[in-house]
C-alpha cells in the first residue's frame, strides 16, 4: 500500500512536463517540500499541506457530548435572557414558543407519545453540548460563528434554565458542558433495528392476495398540494 | 411556466374524451370492436393546448423550411421551451425560510435513471454558498498522522473513482405517515435524485492522512452557514465513501454542493455534506443537531431510534401518477423508479388492483449498486378504475413493505425513512389520485 517518496513523485513529474523547466523546477521544490511528514508515517500521495495548529484551530468548531472542543468561556442565564431577547427571540419568540414555522425551543413535555409531540431541547435532545455547537455554528440564522463563546454559553444556559434544566444563576462552561444531564437523555436508542416490517414468509403474495382495498384518505380532499400558477 | 397543473389536467380530460368520442364512433361503425385508442390518440400532454394540424401529415411543418438557429446561440444549452414544466417545485407551507427548505425532483417527467443536474431536489439548512473554487479548502484533524489540508486541485490529483449513486433525503415521503396527503408523485416522493459522481475514494483521503487506530467516527462539516455537520462511523468511511466534485460529467452545481460534497452511498441524504470543509477523525460520535435534535426516528411509545442511516429499498409509479393522468386508452406504458441503500435492486411487482394480484416489472440495465433503478410494464387500459402500487425487492431479500406494516413497527410520528408502499388510484376519466388503501 505504501510507496516511496520517488515513487509517487514520479506521475507528478510527469503531469509538470508541460510547464517551463523554471517553474518546473519551482513546482517540484514546493512538492518535494510538501511530502516531509512531519511526524510518524509516510505519506502516500504527497497531497495537500499540513494544517498548522492556528488554521485548525479556526475551523475546529465542533463540540461534542463530553465537552471535548469546547472553547474556554462561560455565562448564566440571567446574563443569557439578554442575549437571547436580542439576537434569538425573533425568531424563537421570548419564551421559546417558537414564532411561525420556526422551531420551538421549550416545553412539550411528557409530549413524546402524543399524538402531536413537540420535540425541543428540554422535551428531547440528549445532549446540552448539541446546543452550544449548533448555535455556536449556524444560528443566528444568517449570522453564523458571529456569537462570542460567552455569548453562546450565555444562550444555551437561557435555554436549558428554560426547560428547566438548570437554574437561572448556574454558570455554565467548557468546564461542565460535558457533563449536564439532559432529561430526555435515556429514550435514544440504538443501533438500527431495521429491517423492520418485514414478511414472515420472506416471498410476498403474487395472487389473490388477502388485503384491503378500501380507499380510506385521498390527498385532493386534504388539498394541501401546491398549485402551479403559471 | 408555460402549461399549469390545471391545464394539464384539462388537456388530459380532453384527451381522454377524444379517445372516448373516438372509440364510439368506430365502436358504431366495426360494430363493438375494441380498437387499441393509441394510434387515435391527442397529441402529447405538454403540447396539446399549443397544436396546429397545418405541422402534420401530409403538410410540410412549419419548421422543416426554414434555417434553426445556429451552433453558440446558447452555449451551454437549456431543454426546450416545451419542457418548461419540468421544473424542481417545492411546498411553501413545510418549513419556515427558502434558505432552511427542501424542494422536488420531478420524477414524473424523467426517463432512464440519470437525473439532470438542474432538476436535482435541493435541501439546505443555511441557504447555497458561493464557494469560490480558489479558496475551497478541505481540512482533515483530529486522529491522524498528519493533520492536512487539500486543494480541490488536490482532490483531483487522487486516483479518481465514477459511480453512481442515489441520494435520498430521509424525510421523503415523511407527509404521508398519517395518510394520503401531497397529490403528486414529485411530492411524495421526490426527494431524491441519481448522478454519476466523479471524485476521490475517501479510503485514499485517509491513507494520505493516516488515520489512528483509535479513530471510530468522523464528523464531516459543511462549509455553509449552517455549517453542516454529521458523524460518520469510520468503518462506512473507509467502505464506500467518496469526496466527490463532479456530477453526471460537469462540476456539482452550487445547489449540491460545489465545489466538493460527501457521498455516502446508501444512507440518508443529510449525511452528503455539501460544500465540505473539513472531516475530523475521534473516537466517539459529535452528536449534532442533526443526528440528535433532526434525523432520529420517534416511535409511538415516545422512545427514538438513533443513526438509521441505511435507506431501505423503496419504489414508486412515475407514469401513471397524479401529474401523469391516462391519456389513451388500449395500450400503455407503466414506468417507474426502485432503490435501495442496501444494494442492487432485485425485482419489482406491479399491482393495478391495490394489492391484490401482482405482475413482475422488467427492469432495465443498468441495475446499480445503491442506484436509481427503472422498471417499466406495459399494459392495456380500457376505462376502468385502477388501483396502481410497486413492490421492490432488494439483493437482501428485503421486500418494500405496506404503509400498515411501517406504522405497526413504527406508529405515525418518525417522519423520516417512509419507504412504504403508495398507491395511485387511476379513475375512469383517466384522473389519477394519491390514496391510501386500508
Amino acid at each position: 500500500m505504501f510507496v516511496s517518496v520517488n515513487d509517487m513523485m514520479k506521475p507528478v513529474i510527469k503531469g509538470l512536463a508541460g510547464l517551463g523547466l523554471t517553474k518546473m523546477v519551482l513546482a517540484a521544490a514546493v512538492l518535494a517540500a510538501a511530502v516531509v511528514p512531519a511526524s510518524a508515517g509516510e505519506r502516500v500521495f504527497g497531497l495537500g499541506k499540513l494544517a498548522t495548529p492556528e488554521e485548525v484551530k479556526g475551523w475546529d468548531i465542533d463540540v461534542r457530548p463530553d465537552g471535548l472542543g469546547a472553547p474556554i468561556g462561560a455565562g448564566n442565564a440571567i446574563d443569557g435572557e439578554e442575549v437571547y431577547a436580542d439576537r434569538c427571540a425573533h425568531c424563537h419568540g421570548d419564551f421559546g414558543e417558537g414564532v411561525d414555522r420556526w422551531p420551538i425551543l421549550a416545553g412539550g413535555h411528557d409530549s413524546l407519545d402524543s399524538e402531536d409531540p413537540v420535540k425541543t431541547i428540554g422535551s428531547y435532545w440528549p445532549y446540552a453540548s448539541t446546543a452550544y455547537d449548533y448555535i455556536y455554528r449556524a444560528m443566528p440564522f444568517g449570522e453564523a460563528q458571529s456569537l462570542t463563546y460567552d455569548e453562546t454559553y450565555m444562550i444555551v444556559a437561557y435555554l436549558l434554565y428554560m426547560n428547566d434544566v438548570i437554574e437561572d444563576d448556574f454558570v455554565l462552561s467548557n468546564e461542565n458542558i460535558g457533563s449536564i444531564e439532559m432529561p430526555n437523555r435515556d429514550n435514544f436508542f440504538m443501533p438500527d433495528p431495521r429491517p423492520d416490517a418485514q414478511l414472515a414468509s420472506g416471498e410476498p403474495c403474487m395472487s389473490n392476495c388477502n388485503v384491503s382495498t378500501e380507499i380510506i384518505g385521498r390527498a385532493r380532499i386534504i388539498d394541501v398540494t401546491p398549485e402551479d400558477d403559471g | 411556466m408555460s402549461t399549469t397543473k390545471n391545464e394539464l389536467i384539462k388537456g388530459k380530460e380532453q384527451s381522454v374524451s377524444a379517445d372516448e368520442t373516438v372509440s364510439i364512433s368506430r365502436r358504431k361503425v366495426l360494430g363493438g370492436a375494441v380498437l387499441a385508442a393509441g394510434s387515435l390518440a391527442a397529441p402529447s400532454l405538454a403540447k396539446a393546448t399549443e397544436s396546429n394540424p397545418d405541422n402534420l401529415p401530409p403538410n410540410v411543418s412549419e419548421w422543416t423550411p426554414y434555417l434553426g438557429e445556429g451552433v453558440d446561440v446558447n452555449p451551454y444549452g437549456s431543454p426546450s421551451e416545451h419542457e418548461a414544466h419540468v421544473i424542481r417545485r417545492s411546498v411553501e407551507w413545510l418549513t419556515a425560510s427558502p434558505e432552511s427548505s427542501v424542494n422536488f425532483t420531478p420524477l414524473q417527467d424523467l426517463d432512464g435513471i440519470v437525473t439532470p443536474n438542474g432538476l436535482c431536489f435541493e435541501r439546505h439548512h443555511g441557504g447555497v454558498p458561493e464557494v469560490i473554487p480558489q479558496d475551497y479548502r478541505l481540512m482533515i484533524n483530529g486522529l491522524v498522522d498528519h493533520e492536512l489540508i487539500f486543494t480541490l486541485d488536490d482532490l483531483k490529483r487522487f486516483p479518481q473513482v465514477n459511480r453512481f449513486h442515489f441520494l435520498e433525503c430521509a424525510a421523503n415521503g415523511g407527509m404521508e405517515w398519517r395518510g394520503a396527503q401531497l397529490n403528486g408523485c414529485q411530492y411524495t416522493f421526490g426527494m431524491v435524485h441519481n448522478v454519476q459522481y466523479s471524485g476521490v475514494r475517501l479510503s485514499d483521503i485517509c491513507r494520505e492522512v493516516g488515520v489512528k487506530p483509535s479513530a471510530k467516527w468522523v464528523l464531516a462539516e459543511g462549509g455553509d452557514s449552517a455549517g453542516m455537520n454529521r458523524s460518520i462511523p469510520i468503518e462506512k468511511i473507509l467502505d464506500d465513501c467518496m469526496i466527490a466534485y463532479s456530477m453526471n460529467g460537469e462540476a456539482l452545481r452550487p445547489e449540491q454542493g460545489y465545489p466538493a460534497r460527501l457521498v455516502v452511498p446508501g444512507w440518508e441524504g443529510n449525511m452528503w455534506v455539501k460544500w465540505i470543509r473539513r472531516l475530523e477523525f475521534g473516537d466517539m460520535p459529535y452528536m449534532a443537531r442533526e443526528e440528535t435534535s433532526k434525523y432520529t426516528d420517534l416511535m409511538e411509545d415516545g422512545k427514538a431510534r438513533m443513526f438509521t442511516w441505511v435507506m431501505d429499498a423503496k419504489s414508486c409509479v412515475t407514469s401513471p401518477s397524479p401529474e401523469k393522468p391516462m391519456m389513451h386508452k388500449g395500450q400503455n406504458l407503466l414506468k417507474g423508479l426502485a432503490w435501495s441503500g442496501r444494494g442492487k435492486i432485485t425485482r419489482v411487482d406491479v399491482s393495478l388492483d391495490g394489492g391484490v394480484n401482482w405482475q413482475t416489472a422488467e427492469l432495465h440495465d443498468p441495475v446499480l449498486d445503491k442506484s436509481l433503478t427503472r422498471f417499466t410494464l406495459p399494459f392495456q387500459w380500457n376505462g376502468e378504475e385502477l388501483k396502481v402500487q410497486s413492490r421492490a425487492m432488494d439483493e437482501t431479500g428485503y421486500v418494500q413493505p405496506t404503509i400498515q406494516a411501517l406504522q405497526k413497527e413504527r406508529g405515525v410520528n418518525s417522519i423520516y425513512h417512509n419507504n412504504a408502499i403508495a398507491t395511485w388510484l387511476v379513475k375512469s376519466n383517466g384522473e389519477v389520485e394519491n390514496v391510501r388503501l386500508g
